[in-house]
């Protein structure tokens, strides 16, 4: 279905500009404080304090976001679960997008049985949502950071895949790959310097996108029970956690959640933005 | 058409064989069901175990079971559960309806909240009421559906107790679960209404209409929204397999008496025959939905087919 992506008006450049900086703000923000988190948090947010259980957030500055039913920071524990959610979205995204932009560069430029077969294998995938394939193999395999990353790249490749192969059909019967062709560049360079760059944009917008997607289905993930281990400090776990103390303690359910919000909202902006200008025909649409 | 109907049809197939196949390979993986089986009942010899396993039919070759299994599905057949005996198509019969049910009252509360919203961010575009609806629905789409959940259980069952916190009963309780689905497929729907109201306002019915001197709620609502069904049905399609996926989640927070909840308590149990019984039922679901749509547009517009 072919959807017309919203052209930029004249007054909306003001709001373009808008989506950057916010979007930068909020990625650029979370990134550093998770960045610099051994620095601010020593103790990484698992720091009991038997002492200091459910204290109340603004009450207290040395428990600026309160403290949960151990006692232990509520700010802390969110700034250290970011760790668990950014290297999850950027590590599963990675080697989706490799395998998916090799994929589809392989089975658009040689076409024939490969091709068919990597596109019936895209059907299939596409048909399963991430979450029951999730629930399925975590349910077999068992959880953990390792497992999760797996689960996601096995069945989002496909998603790069696809959006590479469309480009590369309508790129290698323009004129300037038949020139390239006709002056007897190889296959490998003709991809490389002449494919690869051509198409690199819409596949940036996917890739900010799906960081987000991946930061929710993580999250999603742990919260059930089938995520990371829950010892371990992350925004999904303290949900959970939380939510049993939901009637007398809000912070401890309310905060990991508005991390989550906040950082997914970041990269969507930006995800927004970077569409505008990398993929002007809105092939990166759903 | 009929060759796209066979083609789309065969493609359906493929789908839902590699689904199952995946499924039952995997549940496979999971090592001796009979040990299972006979997990605290006491000394089990290996007698024991071989009679289970000629019980079950364990004892034969893969693709043999695998092959039973495809068998089955035509008449819903997908064994007992481990726990109790029961048998899962009982089961998958009892939650099935509930999922079934928040997944329409979402789709309504969706559509009911992002036709107009669509409708008003496309006529009023360059001004403030776009601009908000565009970046609200951005957030909605940042929104961990769980988290949305237990947000409207602390202000409407904690802080108000206007709403029943969890399970199914009576009309209230559909409230709070399908408005958290709803919202979610809202931020996407709003985009969606836009963009084919904005191509459908340019055509020339439209100036035609407004030029016979009709009310532009005349125009907007009966003449262009007709126009832009299509497209959005389409994508209610498409949207399909992440509301059930949605709600399998949201399920959990509620403790909604659906397939979401069934499957998880047989991930809690080990109870695989259930377990892959509610995959299988919910990937099928998917793919018909899908098949479906997709033969009505075919059906409606007739460049699709040759594609």
């Amino acid at each position: 279905m072919s959807l017309i992506a919203d052209r930029p008006h004249s007054r909306w450049a003001v709001f373009r500009s808008f989506e950057l900086v916010a979007g930068l703000v909020l990625v650029g923000g979370i990134g550093l404080a998770v960045i610099l988190s051994p620095w601010l948090f020593p103790d990484n947010g698992m720091g009991v304090n038997l002492l200091a259980r459910l204290r109340a957030p603004f009450s207290d500055w040395s428990h600026i976001l309160g403290t949960d039913p151990l006692g232990r920071d509520v700010l802390g524990r969110v700034v250290a679960g970011g760790r668990i959610s950014l290297l999850v979205g950027v590590a599963s995204v990675a080697g989706g997008a490799a395998i998916g932009v090799f994929m589809g560069l392989v089975s658009g430029f040689y076409r024939g049985v490969w091709d068919m077969i990597v596109m019936r294998f895209a059907d299939v995938q596409l048909a399963l949502p991430f979450i029951l394939l999730a629930i399925t193999f975590i349910a077999i395999l068992g959880g953990g950071l390792f497992n999760i990353i797996m689960l996601m790249i096995v069945s989002q490749w496909v998603q790069y895949a696809r959006l590479v192969r469309g480009q590369v059909l309508a790129l290698r019967e323009r004129e300037f790959v038949l020139s390239a062709r006709s002056f007897g560049v190889s296959n490998f360079n003709l991809i490389w310097h002449h494919l690869l760059p051509n198409l690199l944009g819409p596949v940036i917008v996917l890739i900010t996108l799906n960081v987000a997607t991946n930061i929710l289905l993580e999250s999603s993930l742990t919260f059930l029970g089938l995520g990371v281990d829950p010892s371990t400090p992350s925004w999904g776990g303290m949900l959970a956690d939380g939510r049993t103390y939901l009637q007398t303690a809000w912070w401890v359910s309310v905060f990991p959640g508005l991390a989550i919000l906040l950082t997914v909202l970041g990269l969507n902006l930006l995800g927004d933005w970077l569409r505008d200008r990398l993929d002007p025909t809105g092939r990166t649409r759903q | 058409m009929a060759g796209f109907l066979i083609k789309r049809f065969l493609q359906a197939i493929f789908v839902v064989l590699c689904v199952t196949l995946l499924v039952a390979y995997a549940i496979r993986l999971t090592g001796d069901p009979a040990l299972m089986l006979s997990q605290g009942a006491g000394s089990v010899t290996e007698d024991d175990l071989a009679r289970i396993r000629t019980g079950l039919g364990l004892d034969r070759p893969f693709y043999v079971q695998y092959l039973e299994f495809l068998g089955g599905l035509f008449t819903l057949d997908f064994g007992r559960s481990f726990l109790g005996g029961t048998p899962v198509n009982q089961l998958i019969g009892r939650a099935l309806p509930a999922t079934l049910a928040l997944a329409l009252a979402s789709l309504v509360v969706s559509i009911v909240i992002s036709i107009p919203l669509g409708i008003a961010s496309a006529t009023r575009q360059g001004r403030w009421p776009g601009q908000v609806i565009r970046v609200l629905s951005l957030v909605g789409l940042s929104f961990p559906n769980f988290w949305l959940a237990i947000m409207l259980v602390l202000v409407f069952s904690i802080s108000l107790q206007w709403l029943p916190p969890s399970g199914m009963e009576g009309w209230q309780s559909f409230l709070m679960p399908a408005l958290t689905m709803g919202i979610i497929l809202t931020a996407t729907n709003v985009r969606l209404v836009r963009t084919a109201m904005l191509e459908t306002l340019k055509q020339q019915y439209v100036t035609v209409a407004r030029a016979k001197g009709l009310s532009e709620r005349v125009v907007l609502y009966k003449h262009a929204l007709r126009n832009c069904a299509i497209p959005l049905i389409t994508y209610l399609g498409i949207q399909f397999g992440g509301l059930l996926g949605g709600i399998v989640v949201v399920e959990r927070v509620f403790n909604w008496p659906g397939l979401g909840t069934l499957a998880f308590q047989a991930v809690a149990d080990r109870d695989y025959p259930v377990l892959q019984g509610v995959i299988v039922v919910l990937s099928m679901l998917i793919v018909l939905v899908n098949l479906i749509v997709d033969i009505a547009y075919g059906l409606v517009d007739p460049r699709i087919r040759t594609e």
